[in-house]
C-alpha cells in the first residue's frame, strides 16, 4: 500500500504547496461519506487497524445516531501516488449535509480546490448533493465523480454514471466506482486525487490570509478553529486578529488532523489545520472570517463571509417551569458552539417563561432541540415554528415579527414574507404529485429538466413558511420517499397573510396563533379547533374554542362539560387500589397547564402543533394511563 | 372499637364475561372433587384463619364471592358460629349473604335464616334477557322476583338487589324498564353500579376484537341520574354514590367500609383494615389453604397509612356518602376548589358541610383529585 507513515511525511508547515491537494466530498445522507473517509484512514494508515471504528470522524454522539455530520473537520491524510510515486498531503475537508448548513458548506468548499461527488449508485443524486455541486462548480473546483456502494446487489453503476456524466459534463466512464464497505476502488480514488486536483497556489510572502471553514467549542481547549492558509504563514505564539471584528488573540497552538489534533510549527500556504486561542466563545471565530496577523495584517479579506442569518424561528418552554434557568444555561453553553443559534427570553401566557429562538432551518432547530433535551435532561415543548415577517402599517410603520403573537392588531398595509428558490429531484412518475403539493403551498413554477430518463429536477418558488409547515414531510410520504429537496433564500415578498388566533373560553391561547395566508385561515381555524377538541379533555364547564382573525371568529368548535368520572365500585379490597389509581391520575394531572379556567394536557400544545400520527400516540398514551 | 368481618367465598359455579373477582369454579381447584368435600375443607382454612383476629366484638358480617349460596348454610353457619364464641355479636348484628337468585329454594332460605343470616343481596344485574346475555348471566329474570318473595317468606328483614348499568348495547330504556322491574319487587335496598371492564375478562376481548362497543359516558350519565330519580322516587334514598335504600335498611357492613372502621377479611385474597394499616391474603384458594395448614401467615402484602393518605382516603370515601364531608375536616383552598364545583351546580355547600349533588357524584373522583394527594 502507498501509505507513508506520518513521521517521514511531509511536514506541516514546511510543506511544499505543488504537494497538497485539498478535497472536499460532497454526498447525501446515506450515501456512505463517513465509510468512505473511514476507509481513507485505514487505507493511509494514519488510524491503525486496531484503532478503527465506524463513523471514525463523527465525534457526537447525536451524529453518529442520525448519521449525519453537523461540523466539518479536516485531516490531514499522506499518501504516495502510484501513479507518479511521489508523496502527497491530502487534505480532506468534511462537510455538512444538510440544506440547513448550506453557508457552511459554502465555506468547505472555498477551502478545497477539488471536490469528490459521491453518490449511492443504488440511489441516484439527491436534491441537496446536486445543489452543492452546484455550488462547487460555481467555485471552479475541480469534480470527480464517484459511484459508491458498488458492492450492493440493487446498485445501478451504468444508469447513475450517465446521470452523473450528463450533470457534470464528463464521460460515464469517467465515473470511478468504489465501496467504502469493501475498500474496492478507494487507493485509485486517491491516486486521481492527487492527479485531478490542482494544488493550492499562494503567495507565501504575502500577509498571512486564512479562511475559517469551521470552529467547535471544546470544554478543555476552548474553541477550536479550523482554517485553511491561503497567503502568508500561522504560527504558534503569534498575535493573530479576525478580519471581520478586528479583535486580537493570541494563537496558543497551530496543528493539523491526524485525525488526532497534533500541535506543530505552523501552517503555510495551501495547508489545512486549527488553531486554539483561548477564545471562549465560536461568535469569536465565526465561519467565513478571514484570520490575519496584527503584526502584517491584510487589506484585502478573502471573499464570501456573511453572518449567519437565522430563519426559522420557535419559542422553546421546559415542561416544568422550574427548569426556566436550566434551559437558560444550556442554551448560553450551545451558542459556545453553535453561532447560527440566536435566543432572547419570551413569556407566553400557556406556556409560561421560555425562549425564543431562531435557527438556520427545521434540521437545525431539530439538532438543538434533541442536544438540549438528551445533553441537559430537559423536557421541552417547542411552539410551530415560522418564519420572518416584515409587517407594514398603514402609518408606515414597520414591524419586523419573529412570533405571531408579536403581529400587529392595527390596519396592517403589506406583509413581507420569505421565499425560497428551491429544487425537488424525483423520479419522474411523481411530477403530478409535487406539482400538486408545490401548488397548494403557493409555488410559482420556475422550470423542470430531466438529468436522466426517469429523473426530474423541478424548481419552484415557494413562501420558506410553507416549507416550514410539514412540507418536506409531505414530500417524502407523497413520492414514498423518492423525492429530495433543497432551497436557498431569495429575499421577500408580499403575501396575503393574517394572523390566526385561537381562543380557548374567550382567551387567546399565544402559542396556537399562526399567521397564515388568507385563503388557508379558515383550513387551519377548522383544522386547529377539532384538533384541540379531541386533546382537551372535558372540564367542569362547557369551553367553546374559536378560531378568530381579530375580531372575526371563522371557525367554532366546543367541548362538553364532563359527565362522568367515577368509579361506582369502592368496597373493601377497591379502597387501596382506589386510593393509588387517584393518586397516579393525580401525577397526570400536575403535567396540566391552566389556559385561564381551562386544563389543557401539555401534550395538547405538542399535538396540537405536531402531526395527525403524533396525535394518535398521544390518545394512545392517554388511555394507556387510564 | 369494633371488628367486622368480610367473609370470602371463592366459588362459582361458572364464571360470568365480565368478573374479574377472586373466583374459581370447584373443577377449577380439585379434579373431580364435590362442592361438598371443597366447601367443607375451606371452611376449616377460614376458622382457622381467624384465629388471628382481634377479639372486638362484631356489628356486622357479610359473605361475598363469589358466590356464597353455593355453600350450605351449616358450613357458613360455623363461621358465624365461631365468631359469635370468640369475638361476640351486638344484638343488632347484621349478617348478609349474597346470593345468585337461581341457587336458592325456599328450605335453603329458611336454613341460612336458621344459622343467623338476616340480610340477602340478590345479584339481579338486569332484568333484560339481551343486557344478562352479554354479561354471561346465567340466571331468568323471573328467578329474581320469585327468589325476593321466597326470601321475605323465609323471613329476612333486608333484602337487597344489585344492578349493572352501561352493559354493551343496553339502551337507557332498558336500564328504565330494569330499575322499575326492581322498584317493583318487595326489597328494601337496591345497589347499581356502572359496568367496569376489567382487563383480562372475557368481556375485555370482546370490546377489544370489536364485538362489544362500551356505551359513551354521557348514556352512562344518564342512567346513573335515571337511577337515584326512580329510587327517590320510590322511597329509596341515596347513602352512598351507588346504593339507595329505605330508611333503617342502609348496609351498616359497607357503611363501616367507607367511615374507616374495623374490619377483617377472611379467605384467600381478602383485604383487611385494623386501625391505619391496610393487609391483604394470598390470591388463590390452594396457597391460601396451605398457608394456613403449614402455620404460616396468609398475609400477602400490607401498608401503613401516613396520615396523610388517612386523611385523604377519608375524603375519598367521605364525599361519596349521604352526609357528605364536614367543612371543619377541610381547609381554605379546598373549600375554594369545592366553591367553584358549587358554582356549576356540582355540589352543595352548607353551612357545615359539602354534598355532592346527582350531577357531582357523577364527577366524584375528579373533585376528589383536586382536593387531596
Amino acid at each position: 500500500m502507498p501509505a507513508i507513515s506520518l513521521a517521514k511525511a511531509p511536514q506541516p508547515a514546511s510543506t511544499n504547496p505543488a504537494q497538497i491537494r485539498n478535497f472536499c466530498i460532497i454526498a447525501h445522507i446515506d450515501h456512505g461519506k463517513s465509510t468512505l473517509a473511514d476507509r481513507m484512514l485505514g487505507i493511509t494508515e494514519v488510524v491503525e487497524a486496531r484503532n478503527m471504528r465506524a463513523q471514525y470522524l463523527d465525534r457526537m454522539d447525536i451524529e453518529r445516531e442520525r448519521g449525519i455530520t453537523i461540523k466539518s473537520q479536516a485531516v490531514r491524510l499522506p499518501w504516495r501516488s502510484s501513479i507518479d510515486g511521489q508523496e502527497y498531503i491530502l487534505n480532506m475537508i468534511d462537510t455538512p449535509g444538510h440544506v440547513d448548513f448550506t453557508y457552511e458548506v459554502s465555506r468547505s468548499l472555498a477551502a478545497c480546490e477539488g471536490a469528490v461527488l459521491l453518490v449511492d449508485c443504488a440511489q441516484g443524486i439527491e436534491a441537496q448533493t446536486l445543489a452543492n455541486l452546484y455550488l462547487a462548480m460555481e467555485n471552479n473546483l475541480t469534480i470527480i465523480p464517484v459511484l459508491n456502494k458498488i458492492d450492493l446487489p440493487n446498485a445501478q453503476p451504468d444508469k447513475f454514471a450517465a446521470e452523473l456524466a450528463r450533470l457534470i459534463g464528463c464521460k460515464p466512464e469517467d465515473c470511478l466506482r468504489v465501496s467504502g464497505k469493501t475498500g474496492d476502488g478507494v487507493a485509485e480514488l486517491l491516486d486521481q486525487i492527487v492527479a485531478q486536483i490542482p494544488a493550492p497556489v499562494g503567495d507565501p510572502n504575502a500577509p498571512a490570509r486564512a479562511l475559517i471553514f469551521d470552529s467547535v467549542y471544546d470544554s478543555y481547549r476552548g474553541v477550536v478553529t479550523y482554517v485553511r492558509v491561503v497567503d502568508g504563514h500561522l504560527s504558534p505564539r503569534e498575535q493573530i486578529q479576525m478580519f471581520s471584528t478586528g479583535v486580537r488573540h493570541e494563537a496558543l497552538e497551530v496543528g493539523v488532523i491526524s485525525p488526532e489534533p497534533i500541535a506543530g510549527k505552523g501552517l503555510g500556504v495551501g495547508e489545512v489545520g486549527y488553531l486554539i486561542t483561548g477564545v471562549k466563545d465560536v461568535r469569536q471565530s465565526r465561519v467565513g472570517d478571514t484570520i490575519t496577523t496584527y503584526n502584517n495584517p491584510t487589506k484585502q479579506p478573502l471573499s464570501g463571509y456573511k453572518d449567519p442569518k437565522p430563519m426559522v424561528f420557535s419559542g422553546l418552554f421546559p415542561l416544568d417551569g422550574a427548569d426556566f434557568p436550566i434551559l437558560r444555561e444550556a442554551l448560553d453553553k450551545l451558542q459556545l458552539n453553535d453561532a447560527a443559534l440566536v435566543y432572547e427570553p419570551e413569556s407566553s401566557a400557556a406556556l409560561g417563561f421560555g425562549f425564543r429562538c431562531g435557527f438556520l432551518g427545521l434540521l437545525h432547530m431539530e439538532i438543538v432541540r434533541e442536544r438540549l433535551e438528551r445533553e441537559h435532561k430537559l423536557n421541552l415543548i417547542s411552539t410551530a415554528p415560522n418564519v420572518v415577517y416584515n409587517v407594514t402599517m398603514d402609518d408606515g410603520k414597520v414591524v419586523r415579527v419573529t412570533n405571531p403573537s408579536e403581529f400587529p392588531d392595527g390596519k396592517v398595509e403589506a406583509v413581507l414574507e420569505p421565499i425560497v428558490k428551491s429544487t425537488i429531484l424525483a423520479p419522474s412518475e411523481f411530477i403530478g404529485t409535487i406539482m400538486e403539493l408545490c401548488q397548494d403551498r403557493r409555488g410559482i413554477l420556475l422550470g423542470m429538466d430531466y438529468i436522466s430518463e426517469d429523473r426530474v429536477e423541478i424548481r419552484y418558488d415557494l413562501p420558506l413558511a410553507e416549507i416550514v409547515f410539514d412540507f418536506f414531510d409531505q414530500l417524502k410520504s407523497r413520492t414514498k420517499g423518492y423525492a429530495s429537496l433543497d432551497y436557498e433564500e431569495k429575499g421577500d415578498a408580499e403575501g396575503n397573510l393574517v394572523k390566526v388566533d385561537i381562543l380557548l373560553q374567550g382567551e387567546a391561547v399565544d402559542a396556537f396563533s399562526a399567521i397564515v395566508h388568507r385563503d388557508k385561515a379558515y383550513a387551519y381555524g377548522v383544522m386547529m379547533t377539532g384538533k384541540l377538541r379531541e386533546l382537551i379533555p372535558r372540564q367542569q364547564f362547557e369551553v367553546p374554542i374559536q378560531a378568530a382573525i381579530g375580531a372575526r371568529i371563522i371557525a367554532r368548535e366546543s367541548i362538553r362539560a364532563i359527565r362522568k368520572d367515577v368509579l361506582a365500585k369502592c368496597y373493601g379490597g377497591d379502597i387501596s387500589r382506589k386510593r393509588k389509581l387517584l393518586e397516579k391520575q393525580k401525577e397526570g394531572k400536575k403535567r396540566m397547564k391552566m389556559v385561564g379556567r381551562v386544563e389543557v394536557p401539555q401534550e395538547a400544545f405538542v399535538a396540537a402543533l405536531a402531526t395527525d400520527a403524533d396525535i394518535e400516540k398521544i390518545k394512545a398514551a392517554r388511555k394507556a394511563s387510564q | 372499637m369494633t371488628l367486622s368481618f368480610y367473609v370470602h367465598i371463592p366459588y362459582c359455579i361458572k364464571r360470568c364475561g365480565y368478573c374479574d373477582f377472586n373466583t374459581y369454579t370447584p373443577s377449577e381447584l380439585q379434579d373431580g372433587a364435590t362442592l361438598e368435600i371443597v366447601s367443607n375443607d375451606y371452611i376449616d382454612a377460614v376458622i382457622k384463619e381467624l384465629e388471628s383476629a382481634p377479639k372486638q366484638i362484631t356489628p356486622t358480617i357479610f359473605f361475598g364471592g363469589g358466590t356464597p349460596s353455593l355453600l350450605p348454610a351449616k358450613d357458613l353457619g360455623r363461621v358465624i358460629q365461631k365468631i359469635k364464641d370468640r369475638n361476640g355479636l351486638t344484638p343488632d348484628c347484621e349478617i348478609t349473604l349474597e346470593a345468585n337468585p337461581d341457587s336458592v329454594t325456599q328450605e335453603k332460605l329458611e336454613s341460612y335464616l336458621e344459622v343467623g343470616f338476616n340480610r340477602i343481596s340478590f345479584g339481579m344485574q338486569s332484568a333484560k334477557p339481551h343486557v344478562l346475555a352479554v354479561l354471561d348471566r346465567t340466571h331468568n329474570p323471573a328467578n329474581v322476583e320469585k327468589a325476593v318473595s321466597m326470601a321475605r317468606t323465609a323471613g329476612f328483614q333486608s333484602i337487597s338487589v344489585d344492578l349493572i348499568y352501561g352493559t354493551p348495547g343496553e339502551s337507557l330504556d332498558d336500564w328504565r324498564q330494569t330499575v322499575e322491574n326492581a322498584l317493583s319487587l318487595d326489597i328494601d335496598h337496591i345497589s347499581a353500579y356502572a359496568l367496569i371492564v376489567e382487563t383480562g375478562t372475557k368481556l375485555a376481548a370482546q370490546i377489544k376484537r370489536g364485538d362489544l362497543a362500551m356505551p359513551i359516558d354521557d348514556l352512562m350519565a344518564e342512567m346513573y341520574l335515571l337511577v337515584d330519580q326512580l329510587c327517590q322516587s320510590h322511597g329509596m334514598f341515596w347513602y352512598e354514590l351507588s346504593n339507595w335504600s329505605k330508611p333503617g335498611h342502609e348496609c351498616r357492613h359497607n357503611i363501616a367500609y367507607w367511615r374507616n372502621k374495623n374490619w377483617w377479611g377472611l379467605g384467600p385474597g381478602a383485604h383487611s383494615h385494623i386501625d391505619a394499616k391496610r393487609f391483604w391474603n394470598v390470591k388463590h384458594p390452594t396457597t391460601y389453604k396451605q398457608k394456613l395448614f403449614s402455620g404460616e401467615t396468609v398475609i400477602a402484602e400490607s401498608e401503613d397509612l401516613t396520615p396523610d393518605q388517612k386523611r385523604d382516603e377519608a375524603i375519598m370515601l367521605g364525599i361519596r356518602m349521604r352526609e357528605g364531608l364536614l367543612t371543619t375536616d377541610l381547609n381554605s383552598s379546598q373549600i375554594q376548589t369545592l366553591a367553584t364545583y358549587g358554582e356549576n351546580g356540582f355540589v352543595e355547600l352548607l353551612e357545615d358541610r359539602v354534598l355532592l349533588t346527582p350531577t357531582g357524584r357523577l364527577i366524584a373522583d375528579r373533585i376528589v383529585r383536586e382536593l387531596t394527594f
